[in-house]
């Protein structure tokens, strides 16, 4: 019997599947369902912050503070007593979830400000989650904000966080720093437990009709692994932090390359919206063909057999490669002539 | 001592009333409607009644039926109430005769106001109370809210030992809108008032197949009257029932009542008698005047009906000599007032006697619609009684200089017990929650010191930009001021909003050596140079403190927006003095972790910056020493304005109402059009600047405009030789016109509400940058002066021949003259662009019937009036007669334009010689469906008269007179969904069943909007609104679907938002319809909780979704052979959760009960879904076959 078990911010998982954060864990029985096809733990659906901010001003707005100043009206909507704003909505699904799974559950905060964070972290924590994920998701779109302020944004979260909540932290995090390794290192400093790697921006397009940005969600597609593998390859085994690889995992293929990179797990997200749970048990029973077939004893010997550990010096490596597939391109006959 | 709240009159009553009550049905009326809300909150958390239930709250479909509701509770043997006014209560009468006649314990809880005669008014008098003393109901008058709690518990024991029911009464407005601090009134209390034996014997009553008895029967002429008089002993002893109950209510808390409450001399020798607020402010006055020796009373009536003459005299003290009854109504044509009658009765029933000698009696009337009524005034009337002949009937309170019947009074009057007091003024806007905030300071002040507190709010006639004065008042021993402070009294004066500085009299109201606090965006060192000459000069004179904050900046700082209350009411209690610093700090804090703890800790988080950052930046401004230099400045010679509006208007609308004689005024409510241009309220922080370069000349951005302030019109170029230099105009795109047209597009500045409407609306990006479009908003100050000059000029511009434009397309229809301008609807409204339409397209033939609502307040309420007349002087003759009747009253407006016509084609045909046979024969025979068809009426017309002036025929005269009646008139019926699903239902039903041709316009707000958000029909499944707190559990009514189930009835849904070409040819089939005519638009409410900007936005969402498909039905079609149903709007491309989630009607609900929020969504995409095929289905079927003949 193949050991799939793996560990993850401190927690032992029974396999190295789990699904990220996506409206999959906002229905009960989506959830159980999950857990059912294998999942080894869940990643909840992302409190954004702009939504409690959206929650705030229309609180306060239209139903606090909606009067006119005619005589006739000084409100319009009736004023709840037993409004639950989204941080209570969300502390509520995630202690039902952790009633009824009995896998770890991980809540999930989407924000980018560097308030408010205490707040909501203390909260996720008394409601019984076993380990936050933080996405910070900050295009960093100022020209006067340096790289280094870029970083500093991130670890000064962390750092507020961790002076309040002692669950394990994860930071979601995206691809796009000048030196991503010394964001890792800086991250395991401040007392995080893992990264996740990496969040997918969702790219605002543009309508043509309409002129107008449209922000229309795309799912992953598997091509996505490969920026994933290449920066766990790089990192594992340099940081004892859990590496998290998520995005692109659409089979079995994904999920082992990123193992043999070196992630300690996996996370599943658009290829559960698209084709369901049993994606899940598919793509377990696929890697687990796979180690079979090469007779690997567990996920613990396979996991970053790939990684950087393994060649000499990692950027040349990375670098070398780059060259090759560039000058491997051949265009389609009868594109050029 | 017993437990303090700092509650308004309504919430007071609403406490007691739903505590011993197990069915309360009602219906929206200003002032009572909060009672209701607070009642059904209240039931939507589950709070129960003395006997562990929670009390069934009905809304129903009009006051008629909430008192039939009741009627049917009462007699099933439920303890039952409901809430309401005015007309409201005219509506119950029927049921109030059969609920008394029927001996049945009953509360109804009135917010007194004023009944609706040559207008509307939703202010507080005694009109509608006095309009039911033949019910047989009792009536009981409270003077203040802490009365109003009290008799609310004393009315429901009295009605349970007695059976009789009782109107409970207290003035709308300053009681029942009144903050004031009332010693509670706990539910042992209230459980000890109530006989549990009056209750079973209530509930034995009750019908029951248990053991069945029949009520109601029909009687005839042997035994009706005896009948009648069968209950005579139950009145006799009602009001020793009421004082036991009064007195049983002293024992259990220590406030004594009576029937008639005296306080004064106990040798007084003149006394005023009089019920409701008033009292309190005669007392206050009588008190004054009897420390400095006069010998004055005045007589509290508290149960007016049944009389107990016996009361009244035992209360009176002996000495007095003469009495004045002052009542707060108008029987016109009377000899004197209800009130008055009695106790003129009484009093010479007891000379007659020979009990007591008959003193002088006269009466007068006061405080009609909430007019003032002060201790200036309780003194006048005593002065009068001082004379040797006062005059028997009088009016005290305005300037009658007409009959001459009113008293002078002295304005500068104070008493003892005022100038104790302390009291602050504030000046903010509507939106700016300066209301909210003093509520608050009075709670904080009422909850954290022994003082007592009264806080009364002055509303605009506004929804947009409105104006609110707050008055407030402090002081160790009870307030009876039951009247706003007075000039000169104030020790704090604040101004929240900088632009107010040269609007109003600000510091009227401050006393010598007080504060003003000015919110302004000038540094403190500068601030003192930003204010008009007569504000610093008052400042200096009345030696004010001055301070200064600029409250929009901490706001913004603190990341509250532009919500300034905190920021203000941290101010209030930082300088007012009234609690130490610290210790107001603290309450502060602790209120806004009360009104935002259990929602957000952010909010808590962001109030408590702002409060922390407020006590830095709050600077005491340096007075200059000296006397204020005169303004420099000359005053600008205001521009020539009609007699009219100088004489009314004006003053009106710069608050100087009050002093206005009688005889300025139209004797019969009638007022003339085109006032609203005269305002110039200059709310708009930002206006829509026209590109012509990028402009298409489409017209979507004027069709749009909710207050009509952006316009297009053609001109010749050469018409604008002499426009000013930065008047933009270009030449017209279309071929239509001759060479050389010219259009503009032009903005009035003055008047424009800045809603940015226009600017969303607008389908034009600059190529180069997708954010520039045709039309964009800009900081309205550098341009307020030229676009000013612009907008004079373009309206000096001569009118475009009408038959040259096309009125089928939008760019044409919007260079028609609107006549409907600068309303005071809401910034962004979403109904007034159907009637701006309307009024562009056949404005100067409409008749206008409006139901009361918010079309009859942004249309009709003074100072001025939107409606106004093109350059001929026609234009929409407009009027409201009630809320319930709109439909029947448009009815009768077709109905006497068609007599008057038919008469008048008569005449023309019997004076054809002297007309001239081919004038009269044209003349009877006109077409007039279409515009050009109209114009060749009235110059027939012209022509008629021109010879009918020549004319010796006897009936020439007769015929000139009704002439103007063979021009087609254009009748319109306008009203909301309250009128058009609610109460006047049976009434539209009964108009759309008939064939006459009328064109009934729906602005379904799917809400009563003008009452603040109640449950209509039209209210959409899944919509929290009040009375559907959980969430509106049924489907809104398809009405035009029912509508269209007649045949013979024109019916069309619009949403100009998402489809304007549609609206336009909907407005245009409508009125061409020669039948019955509804149209149902969508209009888009700042109740539905979104900012109003994206009121296009959300139409568009509303169809795509299926929430509100577009579709007309017309009859003509199928005379033709054709299917008369067509689908206007696509399948739906949009989930119905798109549209949902994006107002907060319906995302709230996802906040306070999800799951039901999951279940309305699921059956609100059914509905749409159902709907949609349904009429895809209808829009399939194949045509009838032609009706014989067409």
């Amino acid at each position: 019997m193949i050991d799939l078990s793996t560990d993850y911010l401190g927690l032992r998982l029974k396999n190295p599947l789990v699904p990220s954060a996506s409206p999959l864990s906002r229905d009960l029985d989506t959830a159980l369902r999950l857990e059912d096809a294998g999942a080894a733990a869940l990643v909840m659906y992302s409190l954004f912050e702009e939504e409690l901010l959206a929650e705030d001003a229309m609180l306060d707005r239209f139903l606090l503070h909606a009067e006119l100043g005619h005589a006739e009206a000084d409100s319009f909507l009736p004023s709840h007593g037993k409004f639950q704003n989204g941080l209570e909505r969300y502390s509520s699904h995630l202690h039902q979830l952790k009633r009824r799974l009995e896998i770890p559950v991980v809540a999930s905060l989407n924000g980018v400000s560097p308030t408010g964070w205490v707040e909501l972290g203390r909260a996720l924590e008394l409601a019984g989650a076993d380990a936050l994920e933080l996405n910070v998701y900050h295009v960093a779109a100022d020209m006067q904000a340096t790289g280094e302020a870029v970083d500093a944004r991130y670890i000064e979260l962390l750092t507020e966080l961790r002076r309040v909540v002692s669950l394990p932290i994860v930071m979601k995090l995206s691809p796009f720093f000048s030196s991503l390794p010394h964001v890792v290192r800086q991250i395991e400093q401040a007392g995080a437990q893992g990264v996740a790697l990496f969040n997918r921006f969702y790219q605002p397009d543009i309508d043509l009709d309409e002129l107008c940005m449209t922000d229309r969600l795309h799912l992953s597609t598997a091509e996505e692994a490969l920026l994933r593998i290449r920066w766990i390859a790089i990192l594992h085994g340099r940081t004892r932090l859990t590496l998290a690889a998520t995005g692109g995992v659409h089979s079995e293929s994904e999920a082992l390359k990123l193992l043999l990179a070196g992630a300690d797990v996996v996370h599943l997200a658009s290829c559960l919206l698209r084709e369901g749970p049993d994606k899940l048990t598919e793509i377990l029973a696929g890697m687990q063909n796979w180690m079979e077939e090469r007779e690997y004893e567990s996920v613990a010997q396979m996991r970053g057999s790939m990684s950087q550990q393994n060649l000499s010096d990692p950027s040349a490596a990375a670098r070398a490669s780059y060259r090759r597939v560039l000058d491997s391109y051949s265009p389609r006959p009868g594109v050029w002539s | 001592m017993p437990r303090t709240l700092t509650i308004d009159g309504n919430e007071a009553v609403a406490r007691m009333a739903y505590l011993g009550n197990e069915v309360i049905a009602i219906y929206p009326i200003t002032p009572a409607s909060s009672m209701g809300e607070w009642a059904d909150e209240w039931a939507s958390q589950g709070k129960v009644n003395l006997w562990g239930a929670v009390p069934r709250i009905i809304e129903m479909q009009s006051e008629g039926g909430a008192a039939g509701a009741l009627h049917g509770a009462l007699t099933s043997g439920a303890l039952a109430t409901s809430f309401t006014a005015s007309q409201g209560l005219l509506l119950m009468i029927p049921n109030l005769y059969k609920i008394a006649g029927e001996l049945t314990p009953f509360v109804l809880h009135v917010a007194a106001r004023a009944l609706a005669t040559h207008a509307l008014s939703i202010f507080g008098d005694q009109s509608d109370v006095m309009a039911c003393r033949a019910t047989g109901c009792a009536l009981l008058a409270a003077n203040s809210p802490q009365e109003a709690q009290d008799f609310a518990v004393i009315a429901q024991a009295a009605t349970l030992a007695g059976r009789i029911p009782v109107i409970h009464f207290f003035d709308g407005f300053r009681t029942s809108h009144e903050v004031a601090k009332i010693f509670a009134v706990e539910e042992d209390t209230v459980r000890a008032m109530l006989d549990p034996g009056a209750i079973a014997a209530h509930r034995a009553r009750a019908l029951s197949p248990e053991h069945p008895v029949l009520r109601g029967t029909s009687q005839n002429p042997d035994v009706f009257f005896q009948s009648r008089e069968r209950a005579n002993p139950f009145y006799d002893a009602f009001p020793r029932i009421v004082q036991d109950a009064m007195e049983r209510f002293g024992e259990l808390t220590g406030r004594r009542y009576r029937l008639f409450d005296y306080a004064g001399a106990a040798d007084a020798e003149r006394v005023i008698v009089l019920m409701g607020s008033g009292a309190e402010t005669a007392q206050e006055t009588v008190d004054h005047l009897n420390a400095r020796g006069e010998k004055v009373g005045v007589l509290k009536v508290r149960l007016y009906r049944p009389f107990a003459a016996d009361a009244l005299l035992a209360a009176l003290p002996a000495t007095v000599q003469a009495v004045a009854v002052l009542d707060r109504c108008k029987e016109p044509g009377a000899d004197g007032e209800p009130l008055y009658k009695d106790v003129v009765t009484a009093l010479a029933q007891a000379a007659a006697d020979g009990a007591r000698a008959m003193p002088k009696v006269v009466g007068g009337r006061y405080g009609l619609a909430s007019k003032e009524f002060t201790p200036g005034m309780v003194k006048a009337v005593f002065d009068e009684l001082s004379d040797t002949a006062p005059r028997r009937q009088f009016s005290v309170g305005i300037h009658d200089d007409l009959t001459h019947l009113s008293l002078p009074w002295d304005a500068s009057f104070r008493t003892d017990a005022s100038r104790q007091l302390q009291h602050a003024v504030f000046w903010g806007l509507g939106a700016d929650g300066t209301v909210s905030a003093n509520k608050n300071s009075i709670k904080i002040l009422g909850e954290a010191t022994d003082l007592q507190a009264q806080g009364y709010f002055v509303y605009d006639s506004k929804k947009s930009g409105a104006v609110t004065v707050s008055h407030l008042r402090f002081g160790p021993a009870p307030i009876r001021s039951a009247y706003l402070i007075e000039s000169g009294m104030a020790g704090f004066v604040a101004c929240h909003q900088p632009m107010f500085v040269d609007r109003y009299e600000l510091l009227e109201h401050a006393a010598p050596d007080g504060v003003f606090l000015l919110n302004t965006a000038a540094p403190p060192e500068q601030a003192w140079a930003t204010l008009p000459t007569s504000l610093r000069t008052q400042i200096v004179e009345k030696r004010l403190q001055l301070w200064a904050i600029d409250a929009y900046a901490i706001a913004a700082e603190a990341g509250m927006g532009r919500r300034i209350n905190t920021i203000m009411q941290t101010c209030f209690f930082a300088i007012a003095g009234i609690l130490p610093k610290d210790e107001a700090i603290v309450a502060i804090k602790h209120a806004v972790d009360k009104t935002y703890g259990r929602k957000s800790k952010r909010l808590v988080e962001l109030n408590y910056r702002a409060i922390d950052m407020t006590l830095a930046a709050l600077h005491r401004v340096a007075v200059p020493a000296g006397p204020v230099p005169a303004d420099a400045s000359v005053p600008s010679p205001a521009a020539p304005v009609p007699d009219f509006v100088r004489d009314l208007t004006l003053p009106m609308y710069h608050g100087h109402g009050d002093a206005l004689p009688v005889s300025r005024l139209p004797a019969d409510g009638t007022y003339p059009l085109g006032t609203a241009q005269y305002e110039k309220r200059n709310i708009a922080l930002e206006i829509p600047v026209w590109e012509p370069d990028l402009c298409t000349q489409c017209g979507k951005c004027v069709f749009v405009c909710p207050h009509t302030a952006i316009r297009s019109r053609l001109f010749s170029a050469d018409a604008a030789q002499d426009a000013p230099p930065t008047f933009k105009h270009v030449p017209a795109k279309s071929k239509d016109f001759p060479a050389g047209t010219h259009i503009s597009y032009q903005v009035a500045p003055e008047d424009c509400t800045g809603c940015g409407d226009c600017v969303e609306a607008c389908p034009i990006h600059d190529k180069s940058n997708v954010s520039r479009r045709a039309v964009n908003m800009a900081p309205v100050a550098p341009l307020r002066d030229d676009e000013r000059d612009n907008f004079a000029f373009f309206l000096r511009l001569p009118e475009f021949d009408r038959s040259l434009i096309k009125h089928g397309t939008i760019p044409g229809s919007m260079l028609l003259d609107p006549l409907f301008e600068f309303s005071g609807a809401c910034a962004g409204c979403g109904e007034t662009p159907y009637i701006r339409l309307a009024t562009q397209l056949f404005g100067d033939r409409m008749l206008v019937a409006n139901a009361t609502g918010c079309s009859s307040i942004y249309g009709g309420n003074l100072p001025s009036t939107p409606y106004t007349v093109n350059g001929a002087g026609r234009g929409p003759a407009w009027s409201n007669s009630l809320f319930e009747d709109n439909a029947e009253f448009g009815l009768g407006m077709r109905l006497a334009a068609d007599h008057l016509m038919d008469y008048a084609k008569q005449l023309t045909k019997e004076l054809a010689t002297d007309v001239g046979g081919d004038l009269a024969e044209a003349l009877v025979g006109a077409d007039q469906r279409e515009e050009a068809g109209i114009v060749d009426q009235r110059r027939r017309v012209e022509a008629l008269l021109d010879r009918l002036s020549a004319s010796t025929h006897p009936r020439a005269a007769e015929l000139a007179a009704v002439a103007e009646w063979l021009v087609r008139r254009s009748v319109w019926i306008i009203g909301g969904d309250g009128w058009a699903y609610d109460i006047g239902y049976g009434g539209l039903d009964h108009v759309l069943a008939l064939s006459y041709d009328v064109n009934i316009l729906v602005l379904d707000t799917e809400v009563y909007s003008n009452t603040g958000g109640q449950t209509s029909k039209a209210t959409p499944i899944g919509a929290v609104a009040k009375f559907s707190a959980g969430g509106k559990a049924t489907a809104k009514k398809d009405l035009a679907k029912l509508a269209s189930d007649y045949g013979h009835v024109y019916v069309a849904t619009a949403a100009y938002g998402a489809k304007d070409v549609q609206t336009l040819r909907v407005f245009h089939e409508a009125e061409s319809y020669p039948g019955p005519s509804l149209i149902v638009a969508y209009s888009p409410c700042i109740a539905h909780g979104y900012d109003m900007l994206y009121n296009q936005r959300q139409q568009d969402l509303a169809v795509k979704s299926g929430h509100w498909p577009l579709f007309r039905f017309d009859p003509r079609l199928a005379e033709a052979g054709a299917n008369p149903f067509k689908l206007d709007s696509a399948a739906p491309s949009q989930p119905v959760k798109a549209f949902m989630e994006s107002e907060t009607r319906f995302a709230m609900l996802a906040r306070s009960h999800p799951e039901a929020a999951q279940q309305f969504l699921e059956r609100a995409q059914q509905e749409a879904e159902r709907r949609f095929n349904a009429y895809r289905d209808m829009a399939q079927r194949p045509a009838d076959e032609p009706k014989s003949g067409a």
